[in-house]
């Protein structure tokens, strides 16, 4: 695919039915299409408001700590023997990860709509918090659904949520993780529509939540785009983010999305290995994934033939989703976008590299991300570049890792 | 023994009939597969042999976001049974089989559906002996994957309106909804409530205003006396999860409320 083609594919999505190519769309029921009208039409009348950027942008800057920086994994690099490895800090952003990006970009449009009451899912608790601490700050009400199976393997991020003065309400139903507490946060929507905001975490979801989060989170390829280039000259040859819904890989990809040589990398979680069918990657494994609909979207999605959602499985709470961001599969349809996957071991193993070698916890979601950079660099010449977004860090994570690895 | 009605044509000539007699057409939900296939069956023929007017024949699934707890649950208990979307399709057919007449509509979401084909689930359902296909998270922009071939069939596809939705939405699906318009009472899920929402009769009234189409009240419609108040005001309704949790309870329970409801809608 020429240059030229890539960027008439992708310039302009999603289209007016908030399509990218055969992905996205609005698979809701009725109560909710008028308030995803209302939402779209605010997003557009704030978007070309330099106001509301002017807003967002100092949040950024005096709130968030953006930019958050480059950094050289200088010893990583060394030990691998390749590619120069460079990380865009995304854990450095308050609350620890770029979930935060997106929740005061929502908040600062819940607060020109006029909403107070403010709902959100959580997965691995990033989102809540990031929902939670962007609600303290503009004193709006906060109501987290979060599965019961999350809320146990992310304790420190309940007890967040809870000091940042949010609800957390436990979903019971279904697997107990995201998947469910995006169905709860759905179901409270449609119920309480006229007065409430929902805070969708990932680029996922009926449009315009695909490319409003898409749009919140693209901060993180554009500072990354510059940074980079003052950094080392050049473009990074390879770009890697892990995908849960995607929204950090998108934030990352989006701004890289014209430049053809570099190469875009979404890494899924292989949990337990492909083959033993306990993982949540997409894209890997067409015997059980296939285009379907999921909370409003049409995308890949993880299914039996019967078309019932399956369950999933990742030690990393925020990559447990049995669907992924329509833009992906756009981008993977187009093959401007590549996905592999890490597993749980090899996401353990990074996670451990990354801090004896660097001095920085990752996050369990980010550590795939860097074990696929672990896996390619030693491939690419010395010279050569590759990005990791590191999307969050792993505090939140130590829990699950002392219980895997044991406290000694 | 006349040949059925089928499609649109069956629920034009229920509507009718009931308004013939001064009331709306009571449809009772039914999952297949709760309590078990075989007593979904039975609960199904029983509401039949009670007076009712038609149905819908719910097609669970594993995430349903506009459902309460008492359809979630139940639903649920359906696809441990291992109800598929075929199993739903064969009810129909079996239910023709037993001699039942009534209109009956296909509810389900719809990726089990667009799993099982969407052409291939329109023809088979019409094949089965349904009149139509109602899908909750479907609205008319996305309806393009069942609206040709619910045409080609001559079932109704049906569109919902909301309290939500404004004039511009009341016109759309106005226009494109067939058989009827699925009009849910509330801006809520599905589920028994206390009291028919206060604003009940102007939110009719501004739909009457706007189309000629049949409306059905859903949502939160538990009671004879609650059925009796919404007659006077829509040309059908819907009782799901009281009925639902009834047959959950017994085939007694659910004949009981069945028939005192279409004793309330009579008087």
């Amino acid at each position: 695919m020429t240059e030229a083609t890539i960027r008439a594919d992708i310039s302009d999505l999603p289209d007016a039915r908030g399509y990218f190519g055969e992905f996205g769309g609005r698979f809701v029921p009725e109560t909710i299409i008028p308030a995803l009208d209302e939402l779209e039409a605010a997003y557009a009348a704030a978007i070309a408001d330099p106001e509301f950027h002017a807003e967002l942008r100092h949040l950024q800057r005096t709130y968030t700590g953006r930019p958050t920086p480059v950094s050289h994994a200088r010893r990583l690099s060394e030990a691998l023997g390749g590619a120069q490895i460079y990380l865009k800090r995304e854990d450095l952003a308050h609350t620890g990860a770029h979930k935060i990006n997106n929740a005061l970009g929502q908040g600062l449009l819940a607060q020109r709509m006029g909403k107070r009451r403010i709902i959100a899912e959580t997965g691995a608790g990033q989102h809540g918090v990031g929902a939670a601490t962007a609600m303290a700050l503009l004193g709006l009400a906060c109501h987290v659904y979060m599965g019961t199976v999350d809320i146990k393997r992310q304790q420190p991020n309940v007890f967040r949520m809870r000091l940042l003065g949010a609800q957390v309400i436990p979903v019971e139903s279904g697997s107990r993780t995201l998947k469910d507490a995006i169905n709860e946060a759905m179901r409270d929507w449609v119920t309480h529509v006229r007065t409430t905001f929902y805070l969708l975490g990932s680029a996922l979801g009926p449009h315009p939540y695909p490319m409003m989060v898409r749009d919140f989170q693209s901060v993180i390829g554009n500072e990354a785009r510059e940074q980079i280039q003052r950094l080392t000259g050049q473009l990074p040859d390879v770009c890697v983010a892990c995908v849960g819904g995607g929204s950090n890989a998108i934030g990352m990809f989006h701004a890289f999305r014209h430049d053809a040589n570099t190469e875009l990398v979404g890494v899924e979680a292989g949990g337990r290995g492909i083959a033993s069918q306990a993982h949540a990657a997409r894209f890997a494994d067409l015997d059980i994934s296939r285009p379907g609909i999921l909370h409003g979207t049409r995308s890949y999605v993880m299914q039996d033939a019967d078309g019932q959602i399956l369950e999933t499985h990742s030690v990393s709470a925020g990559l447990d989703y049995p669907s992924v961001g329509p833009e992906h599969a756009h981008l993977r349809q187009l093959e401007r976008a590549h996905y592999t996957v890490a597993t749980d071991d090899e996401a353990l193993a990074a996670f451990q590299t990354l801090c004896k070698l660097e001095g920085i916890i990752p996050a369990l979601e980010s550590a795939h991300a860097v074990a696929e950079a672990i896996k390619r660099a030693p491939t690419m010449p010395r010279d050569s570049v590759l990005l990791v977004n590191l999307s969050g860090r792993g505090d939140k994570d130590l829990d699950t890792v002392i219980d895997i690895l044991g406290g000694g | 023994m006349t040949r059925r009605l089928q499609g649109v044509a069956a629920l034009t000539a229920m509507f009718a009939r009931a308004r013939a007699q001064s009331r709306a057409a009571f449809l009772p939900y039914f999952p297949v597969g709760y309590p078990t296939y075989a007593e979904s069956l039975a609960a199904i023929a029983e509401m039949a042999a009670a007076g009712v007017d038609g149905f819908e024949i719910g097609i669970p699934f594993s995430d349903p976001i506009a459902d309460g707890p008492t359809i979630q649950a139940a639903t649920q208990t359906a696809l441990e049974n291992g109800t598929t979307a075929r199993d739903c399709l064969d009810a129909v057919r079996g239910l023709r089989e037993r001699g039942i007449t009534q209109p009956m509509l296909l509810m389900g979401y719809a990726n089990p559906l667009l799993a099982y084909g969407a052409d291939r689930f329109v023809r088979d359902a019409g094949a089965a002996g349904a009149d139509g296909l109602i899908v909750p998270d479907l609205p008319p922009e996305e309806a393009h994957y069942f609206a040709e071939s619910c045409a080609r069939e001559g079932l109704a596809l049906v569109f919902m309106l909301a309290p939500t939705s404004n004039d511009a939405r009341v016109k759309l699906v106005g226009e494109r909804s067939s058989g009827f318009i699925y009009v849910v009472s509330l801006t809520g899920i599905t589920g028994a409530r206390a009291a028919l929402p206060a604003d009940l009769s102007a939110f009719i009234a501004r739909l009457r205003a706007q189309t000629d189409m049949p409306l059905a009240l859903g949502f939160g419609i538990s009671t004879p006396e609650q059925a009796a108040q919404v007659s006077k005001l829509t040309d059908g309704f819907i009782i799901g999860s009281a009925l639902v949790r009834a047959g959950g309870e017994s085939l007694d329970a659910l004949r009981e409320l069945t028939q005192a409801t279409v004793a309330a809608i009579r008087d």
